[in-house]
């Protein structure tokens, strides 16, 4: 298969990508995109296949985050062992909340799921004798290197893209369409859908609760804001799916490169483009220009959004065909 | 032994009773007509045995076991299959995807459930369609979709909701045959129907409701010559033309 191909071509780069860019700065950006697959994926797993959209990313994010976190400051354990238990963490942490939400359908869930990421925000900042509150939580880095951060990413990153693969071919995968594409069919041919809603709901927040582990590891440093910030993590999660593609394999991974180039360039402000052209030019405009555009990415955001949804309502990689019918016709 | 019996079902809307102390036993092997005017309860009492929402009084027994407490897809799995009035294709799945979907009920892994999937497609005469996306189904296809994916879940009773409804005349034939296949392969069927031809042609035994009550149950010929059942269908004064 074509896609086979491209998949395992993209794959072989990746691997050799930091052998031939030894920019540091260009490194961390690679391990975010890579961090943005794995969390992607997970929450096209549970919106995009099984229907039932999350804002609650952040929620599992942050807890994984916390629990390698908090193991290294409070016990000593390194805080690798809580890249093995920060996604387990986050499973217990959906367990409860799914018995509750997943009876409630369509935007009532995703209400829910906006709940509990603000939940577990306010929950890490008022209990500061466990999580330390407002200060944060910091660990040392096990690694001066950004490269084995950048391979156990790209490990995780390609493990949660072959999950979703495998789910598609099985059981669990015709299920969560099944759930997605209607619920009371679903029942009817015999469909546990609150079992397998929560099954959808596990993967997801495993797979991100893996990812908060890891940033956990490799930034070093966390506080409540960065970790269960609602439209740095949850809203991020539903752009990286929305801009890839909506149910599709590998829509988030290309997803996940696009929005994190893009929040760059708006926060950088064209990688210091505009900020040379304004010292250029001199005086206060531009300047000005340079402040408000880096501080713009989340309007910038919004617009993006708008017009995906407008031109490429299945994202770049569920409407590649038009995608590619417009560059040929650029050609 | 009844495969399926309704013990003085009711079911409360608020304060509309749409179905008031129905009792009936379907028996195995037969096809079961339940007719009545629009709005008189009968896909209601669908609803109630497959558990869509709870019946507020009586029992529904399958086989011997009381079910009315059971969740859908447990009723699904204990063997009642089931369509809907209103076809719910899983619209961006294609045909035979729609049908594996629900084979791995039964089936383990892929490939079982695949076979079995095909089989119940070649069964309903869907096999040319199979790649095709539901969505983009003409309505008699759709309404056969509806039986294969009910098939696929090896029920004992089916449960069929005007699968006739919309049909034209030669499509209409069709359906008869395949609810008489159906039949023969030794699944029970309990129907609704509003066309009196399918209805009347195929069924064993007919059970009349109207405003949510048994007004008559019987043969097809004495069914259609009770005057209860003339009367609810051509309201008063109605000659005898049921």
């Amino acid at each position: 298969m074509k896609s086979n191909r491209v998949a395992l071509a993209a794959l072989l780069g990746l691997i050799a990508l930091p052998l031939v860019v030894r920019e540091p700065y260009f490194q961390h950006l690679m391990i975010m995109v890579l961090l943005w697959v794995t969390i992607g994926t997970g929450w096209n797993l549970l919106a995009g296949y099984t229907g039932q959209v999350s804002f609650g990313a952040a929620a599992f994010f942050g807890v994984g985050a916390y629990t390698a976190g908090l193991l290294s400051f409070h016990l000593g354990v390194s805080a690798w062992w809580g890249l093995a238990l920060g996604g387990v963490v986050a499973v217990l942490v959906g367990f409860p909340f799914g018995w509750i939400a997943f009876p409630l359908r369509g935007a009532y869930f995703a209400l829910g799921s906006l709940a509990l990421g603000e939940v577990m925000r306010q929950l890490a900042t008022i209990w500061e004798s466990f999580t330390q509150g407002m200060m944060g939580v910091l660990i040392m880095p096990t690694f001066l290197s950004k490269l084995p951060y950048y391979y156990i990413a790209l490990a995780l990153a390609a493990g949660s893209v072959l999950v979703v693969r495998l789910v598609l071919g099985s059981r669990l995968g015709y299920y969560f369409i099944s759930i997605r594409e209607d619920q009371d069919a679903a029942m009817s041919i015999g469909i546990n859908t609150t079992k397998y809603k929560m099954i959808s709901l596990s993967l997801h927040a495993f797979l991100t609760g893996t990812a908060g582990a890891l940033y956990m590891n490799y930034m070093g440093f966390i506080d409540p804001h960065v970790v269960f910030s609602l439209h740095d993590i949850s809203i991020m999660a539903i752009l990286v799916g929305i801009v890839g593609g909506v149910g599709t394999v590998y829509g988030p991974a290309v997803g996940a490169f696009i929005m994190v180039a893009l929040q760059e360039v708006f926060r950088s402000a064209g990688f210091g483009a505009l900020e040379a052209l304004s010292k250029a030019i001199g005086g206060g405009f531009m300047a000005g220009l340079t402040k408000y555009v880096s501080q713009a990415h989340v309007l910038a955001f919004g617009i993006l959004v708008v017009v995906v949804i407008m031109v490429l309502p299945n994202g770049l990689v569920g409407d590649w065909r038009k995608v590619s019918r417009l560059f040929k016709r650029a050609s | 032994m009844a495969i399926i019996e309704l013990k003085g079902v009711s079911k409360n809307f608020g304060g509309l009773r749409a179905v008031d102390n129905v009792s009936f036993k379907v028996q195995e092997g037969e096809i079961f007509g339940l007719i009545g005017p629009n709005g008189s309860g009968k896909t209601t009492i669908f609803n109630l045995i497959s558990h869509f929402f709870p019946v507020s009084a009586g029992q529904v027994i399958f086989a011997g076991t009381d079910i009315t407490r059971l969740k859908t897809h447990q009723i699904c799995a204990l063997g009642v299959g089931r369509t809907f009035q209103v076809v719910r294709p899983l619209k961006r799945m294609t045909v035979l995807d729609n049908v594996i979907s629900s084979a791995f009920l039964r089936a383990d892994g892929m490939r079982r459930a695949r076979e079995q999937a095909e089989k119940w497609l070649d069964f309903c005469n869907l096999t040319p369609y199979s790649g095709q996306l539901a969505r983009g189904l003409p309505i008699a296809s759709r309404k056969r979709l509806e039986i294969a994916r009910a098939l696929a879940t090896a029920p004992k009773v089916l449960l069929l909701d005007e699968t006739a409804a919309g049909l034209n005349p030669g499509e209409l034939d069709e359906a008869i045959e395949l609810i008489k296949k159906i039949r023969e392969s030794g699944v029970t069927i309990l129907i609704v129907e509003h066309i009196m031809k399918v209805i009347m042609s195929i069924s064993d035994r007919i059970h009349c409701i109207n405003h949510g009550q048994t007004i008559a149950e019987g043969e097809p010929r004495d069914v259609a010559k009770d005057p209860k059942v003339i009367e609810a269908y051509l309201g008063h004064g109605g000659g005898g033309h049921a």
